[in-house]
């Protein structure tokens, strides 16, 4: 299943957030969003996702969902969205139990992401007692429970420190290694793109249209930690990014 | 920087704001004051017309239960103050949360309740008379309406306070309306509903009170009026005691609730 954007568009009243964006998803490939703050990375991730309609253009879903998927376009929130008084388990059984899945089956789905998430250990803690990134592997075992044909992630990591960054990425890219899932991954944090992007958008500064798609073609699994190769690649999106920001920052400051 | 005779430890300055159980405080709070009044009276220092020797409350309160008075005046009131609040609380709570989810049920609403909030509702207690009779139903209806509007108030800020990411995140895994309602907002929204809850209560027994004294036969409210018509000061304090009892228990009730249901929270 592909997510096409055509020629999208969205305005708050009068104030213009997104122009003119065409864009494809294709199955099985992570795209990365970046640009500057406020150019409406996380406003275009909505309207993927289908939480808000855009004033003009259409967000298209090409074929059906896998079989099984039962919730095809599925967040992953930078604050975590986890319920704080339900266990990890809870939360899981949460997104499933309106599918009505009960008993022993709900039981297997959520032992499997726990243990895909290894998170196995942690079923009954509740969130207050985990870490930051122990919480964001909850959201992503909540995610993966109902095996999303999309994930969409909006800075997933850019609440947690940069060990348990580094961490995270690994995890991600062993679960994408196994499985290979879809995705939008929306960041400002360039090193997290070309870790895990196999395209990288780059936005303008608001309102945002496409300045340039990056492909990264080194396979996830080669992609390291300090690569020579990805650093170049990450200098070239900085430079193609920074006045862009520099005019967005001083930007905000008028508004 | 390094000036040695000038070395000495940060002062700590992070304490308070931090409520700790210390149950203790409270009985000893109680028992300090009424020892106090006990010495005062004893003593002749408080003269016997200004406040009753609390030994002697306690000897009429005995005396209370011997006669199987206590139960006489008891059972009514709490039987009025448990329907009555809980007719009001049941029905606050639905219009709160209608209120927090409907913007039209709000704009509707919140004026009307605004409008009844101030009423005295013991000015009310002749026309819930002609209403609902003499007998226990005008009371159920003038408790339900005062423990009704401080419910919705608090309930639906409660509603308004829920984290909105949480309902998105609902939203987002295609949660139904239904679930959305109970499993996201009404358990998002019960520590600000049971907070609500105290204050709905304390309003219930002071209106349970009012009405009891404005015409029934039995009751705390009845009792203490009759006490205090006589001037016997003994009766009229065993009265208070009963509802300062009523009180605490009340608010005890609802504290293990809330350590029940908000385990979450600590
Ligand atoms: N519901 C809304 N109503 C009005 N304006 C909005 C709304 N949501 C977002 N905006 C505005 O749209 C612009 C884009 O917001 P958006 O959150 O999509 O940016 P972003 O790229 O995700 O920014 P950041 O990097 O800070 O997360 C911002 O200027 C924001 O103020
Ligand atoms: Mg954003």
């Amino acid at each position: 299943m592909d997510i096409q954007l055509s020629n999208i568009n969205h305005s708050y009243d009068k104030f213009e957030v997104l122009r003119d964006i065409n864009l494809d998803i294709p199955t099985g490939k992570i795209i990365c969003i970046v640009g500057p703050s406020g150019c409406g990375k996380s406003t275009l991730l909505r309207l993927i996702g289908g939480l808000e309609q855009p004033t003009s253009g259409q967000v298209l879903q090409l074929g059906n969902a896998p079989a099984g998927c039962l919730n095809p376009l599925t967040y992953i929130f930078q604050d975590f969205a986890l319920l704080p008084w339900r266990t990890v388990q809870g939360n899981i059984s949460l997104v499933l139990e309106d599918h009505g899945i009960r008993g022993a089956e709900l039981q297997k789905i959520i032992d499997d992401v726990l243990a895909r998430t290894k998170l196995t250990d942690f079923a009954n803690a509740l969130p207050k007692q985990l870490s930051g990134g122990m919480k964001q592997r909850v959201a992503i075992a909540r995610a993966l429970a109902v095996k999303p044909a999309v994930m969409l992630m909006d800075e997933p990591l850019s609440a947690l420190d940069s060990q348990t960054r580094e961490l995270l990425m690994d995890d991600l890219v062993s679960l994408w290694s196994r499985t290979p899932f879809t995705a939008v991954y929306v960041t400002h944090n360039l090193a997290e793109a070309v870790r895990l992007g196999h395209s990288i958008v780059v936005l303008s500064r608001r309102p945002g249209e496409i300045r340039e798609i990056v492909k990264v073609d080194k396979p996830l699994s080669e992609r390291k930690h300090g690569d020579t190769d990805l650093e170049a690649q990450q200098k070239y999106l900085w430079d193609l990014m920074r006045d862009e920001a520099r005019a967005a920052d001083a930007e905000l400051l008028n508004v | 920087m390094s000036d040695l005779k000038n070395t000495r430890p940060v002062k700590f300055r992070g304490g308070g704001f931090a409520p700790t159980s210390r149950r203790w405080v409270g009985f000893v709070v109680f028992a300090v004051l009424i020892a106090l009044a006990e010495i005062g009276t004893q003593t002749g220092f408080i003269t016997a017309l200004t406040l009753p020797k609390p030994s002697d409350v306690l000897q009429t309160f005995i005396d209370l239960y011997n006669s199987g008075l206590l139960f006489t005046h008891a059972v009514p009131s709490l039987t009025r103050l448990a329907v009555g609040s809980a007719m009001g609380i049941s029905v606050g709570i639905m219009v709160g949360v209608m209120i927090g989810l409907f913007s039209y049920v709000r704009a509707g609403l919140v004026p009307l309740v605004a409008a009844i909030f101030p009423i005295p509702k013991i000015a009310l207690l002749p026309l819930f008379v002609i209403w609902f009779g003499i007998d226990e139903g005008s009371k159920y209806a003038l408790i339900a309406l005062g423990t009704f509007t401080p419910t919705v108030v608090a309930t639906y800020g409660a509603v308004d306070n829920v984290d909105r990411t949480l309902i998105r995140m609902g939203q987002s895994f295609g949660l139904s309306w239904m679930s959305i309602v109970r499993k996201i907002v009404l358990p998002g929204a019960m520590p600000g509903i049971l907070s609500g809850l105290r204050i709905s209560l304390a309003i219930g027994i002071i209106l349970l009170v009012a009405a009891e004294m404005l015409g029934a036969e039995h009751g705390i409210g009845a009792y203490i009026l009759e006490a205090g018509s006589l001037y016997d000061l003994e009766r009229l304090f065993a009265g208070v005691v009963m509802l300062s009892v009523l009180g605490v228990v009340v608010s005890m009730a609802i504290g293990v609730v809330e350590r029940r249901v908000l385990r979450w929270r600590s």
